[in-house]
């Protein structure tokens, strides 16, 4: 008995530790809540137009969105552009196309059909513009990072995807202590980052920055939110068909459920 | 499974069609007739469960490869192209996705209920051991589709178990070459992986159709675990566990909806949403959760080699079941010691499955130790020592008597 005692408290005393150390290894992301969430939760348009406008207007400069076309940008449960607008901010591109008859490339204006067109010509371009890291394809971001661990944490918040680029974007710092000694060359501290303290992205807003046509406020945190709710939609484009689909289908099933389960009391009353 | 049937047709036609294809004699025999015993819990019902997401997978599965590409190049690019541009794309996507964990927590239901009612005992041994062939099919196929998508996690994920095979001596690189198709994990790989994740399915079926034959020889074991005695320890399938499993069916569909339409990546990895980068290792490599009991397994052995083959051996176990567990009373109902057994065992596989995914350093390590020898312990100690030491609870005498006895009051229990 002493010895499973022992035990035990041996391995309480190592689980405790190793708990502090694992949680400082990157830090939460903020717990901030967006329109989307929940069971019935939708997109504001408002938001993520703005969020598209902060997007083409900053990101767009070094990160590609391979996956978005100027077209989804008038899709149902999008940001609600219209048709005539996604044509005229798509012709607002230059696309490089080709081969003509005579094989060569040439420039044509943009159609509703093309993705969004890349700043780069190719992922080493990309990098050497960069000092040498390549900006992530943001198309799928809010899906592919985590804000938050723990099982029965992401059960009830979601991954925290969206959280995690706002708090990147917002959560850039002056780094105090030893940790300022390690700077390493050409990098910046934020402690959000999910692989290691020191991101190669320098910070890339800063306070009216991005103006809006409405006039709504734009401080960091306001672009930051506004721009993380747009890559959530970019990541899941039907997020709002998936909800509503969903909501038909557990009525119908429940509503199944009840009648089979009357019909099975009856089938079985004489067993019993 | 031929017997003589009751069944005579009743037109002209009937009995035209019946010389010549016996098929709805065959089913009505087999199926709507089949004597089942009357007592068969909810615990019953994950048989049907699990043919019906047999049946989902395999036709979501068709659908998604109508739009899928198993090329390097393209497959992540074109899974973003079911879930944006395909009609109802991101919901196949997703029931097949979320199906693979559905089916797993479906027979992982199933194989514990036949652990504890003692299913796979005489004269049922072939039946738990063909379930045992399933459950093997079963993670080979869902480890190869998990590779499809080409996300991070697939690639690592697939670089790291094929890996494993290097672990045998002599011969192991050369078996993991061929494995790979080349000299890593690379196109050839998810060809393959590819015609694979598409043959084996029906395989399984054809498996699961076996299991149901040697289901139908003996009958259904029952929480008492007594045997059929006469028809009245019986009733027809139809309708009686036909609407109680199309119930249970629903039930289980409503859970599987939740996951579908209100959390479809939960049970995924985040990384896997990132293509796949040959360069770029992610921080943790870990499987899907239904393999992290044998993943914790395999790295709570400090040697490759011996991780590898505890974890097959793991489920190796499994075929011998039926002869490590020496008692003769099949229900763990009427075995009060082995109950309490049964709950550590299932407790201590939850355990495994929660080690399996934290990183195998300290205190980790030691506990996934500890669970994986108390694994084999249950099957090479405490089951065989537990049928010679254990009395066990008397037994009712019939099924008929035990249903009611506890439909009655007490003191209505009639007299034996």
């Amino acid at each position: 008995m002493f010895k499973i005692a022992a035990l035990v408290a041996t391995s309480l005393g190592l689980v405790l530790p190793l708990g502090h150390a694992v949680a400082a290894e990157g830090r939460d992301a903020a717990h901030i809540g967006y329109s989307f969430e929940g069971p019935f939760g939708k997109f504001d348009r408002a938001q993520l137009q703005r969020g598209y406008k902060v997007y083409k207007e900053v990101c767009s400069n070094c990160h590609s969105m391979r996956f978005i076309s100027f077209r989804n940008l008038a899709d149902k449960g999008g940001p609600g552009f219209t048709g005539d607008q996604v044509k005229t901010l798509a012709a607002s591109y230059k696309i490089k196309d080709g081969p003509n008859d005579a094989g060569d490339m040439f420039e044509r204006d943009g159609l509703p059909s093309d993705r969004f067109p890349w700043a780069f010509a190719n992922e080493e371009a990309a990098k050497a513009a960069n000092g040498g890291a390549l900006p992530p394809d943001l198309s799928l971001i809010t899906k592919a990072r985590e804000g938050w661990h723990g099982t029965l944490n992401q059960m009830w918040n979601g991954i925290g995807g969206p959280q995690y680029v706002y708090s990147l974007l917002t959560g850039y710092e002056e780094p105090t202590g030893e940790v300022a000694k390690e700077k390493p060359e050409g990098k910046y501290y934020n402690p959000y980052f999910t692989s290691g303290l020191w991101i190669a992205m320098p910070p890339p807003l800063s306070d009216g920055q991005v103006a809006f046509d409405d006039g709504s406020p734009n401080k960091v945190a306001d672009m930051s939110k506004d721009v993380s709710a747009f890559l959530a939609w970019t990541a899941e484009p039907k997020l709002e068909e998936r909800k509503q689909t969903g909501f038909t289908v557990m009525i119908y099933l429940a509503v199944l459920a009840a009648l089979l389960y009357l019909v099975k009391q009856r089938v079985w009353r004489d067993v019993h | 499974m031929s017997g003589h049937s009751n069944y005579q047709p009743s037109s002209a036609f009937g009995k035209w069609f019946h010389d010549r294809l016996p098929i709805y004699a065959f089913v009505k025999d087999t199926v709507l007739d089949f004597p089942t015993p009357r007592n068969l819990n909810y615990w019953w019902t994950f048989g049907g469960i699990l043919t019906v997401m047999l049946l989902v997978q395999i036709i979501s599965g068709v659908v998604l490869v109508m739009h899928y590409t198993p090329e390097v190049g393209s497959a992540f690019n074109s899974v973003e192209h079911i879930m944006r541009d395909v009609n109802y794309g991101w919901m196949f996507r997703y029931m097949h996705a979320n199906g693979a964990s559905m089916f797993f927590m479906a027979v992982y239901i199933h194989m514990f209920r036949g652990m504890f009612f003692g299913s796979y005992k005489a004269p049922r041994e072939v039946l738990w051991m063909i379930g045992v062939i399933i459950f093997l099919l079963l993670m080979a196929i869902a480890f190869m589709g998990y590779v499809l998508p080409w996300g991070q996690m697939s690639f690592w994920g697939a670089k790291v178990i094929t890996s494993l095979f290097s672990a045998i001596p002599f011969v192991g690189d050369s078996i993991t070459t061929w494995l790979w198709g080349g000299y890593s994990v690379d196109n050839p790989t998810l060809n393959r992986f590819f015609s694979l994740h598409y043959l084996l399915p029906f395989v399984l079926a054809g498996v699961v159709g076996l299991h149901i034959w040697a289901l139908h020889v003996p009958g259904n074991n029952n929480p008492t675990g007594i045997s059929v005695k006469g028809p009245q320890d019986t009733i027809p399938f139809h309708p009686y566990y036909t609407i109680k499993d199309g119930f249970a069916i629903v039930i289980f569909l409503m859970f599987y909806s939740l996951f579908i339409f209100y959390g479809p990546n939960y049970l995924g990895d985040a990384i896997n949403y990132a293509p796949a980068n040959p360069l770029s290792t992610p921080a943790h490599i870990k499987p899907e959760w239904y393999f992290l009991p044998f993943y914790a397994i395999l790295r709570a052995v400090p040697d490759k080699l011996f991780g590898v083959i505890a974890m097959f051996s793991a489920i190796l176990v499994l075929f011998a079941l039926p002869w490590l567990d020496t008692s003769k009373v099949r229900s763990g109902n009427y075995r009060p010691i082995f109950k309490g057994f049964f709950l550590i065992f299932v407790i201590v596989c939850i355990a495994l499955g929660y080690l399996g995914s934290r990183p195998p350093e300290g205190v980790y390590v030691f506990w996934s130790r500890i669970c994986s020898i108390y694994y084999f312990a249950h099957f090479l100690i405490v089951l065989p020592m537990l049928g010679l030491l254990e009395s066990p609870s008397p037994l009712p005498s019939s099924i008929a008597d035990d249903v009611l006895a506890k439909s009655m009051p007490n003191d209505m229990v009639p007299a034996e």
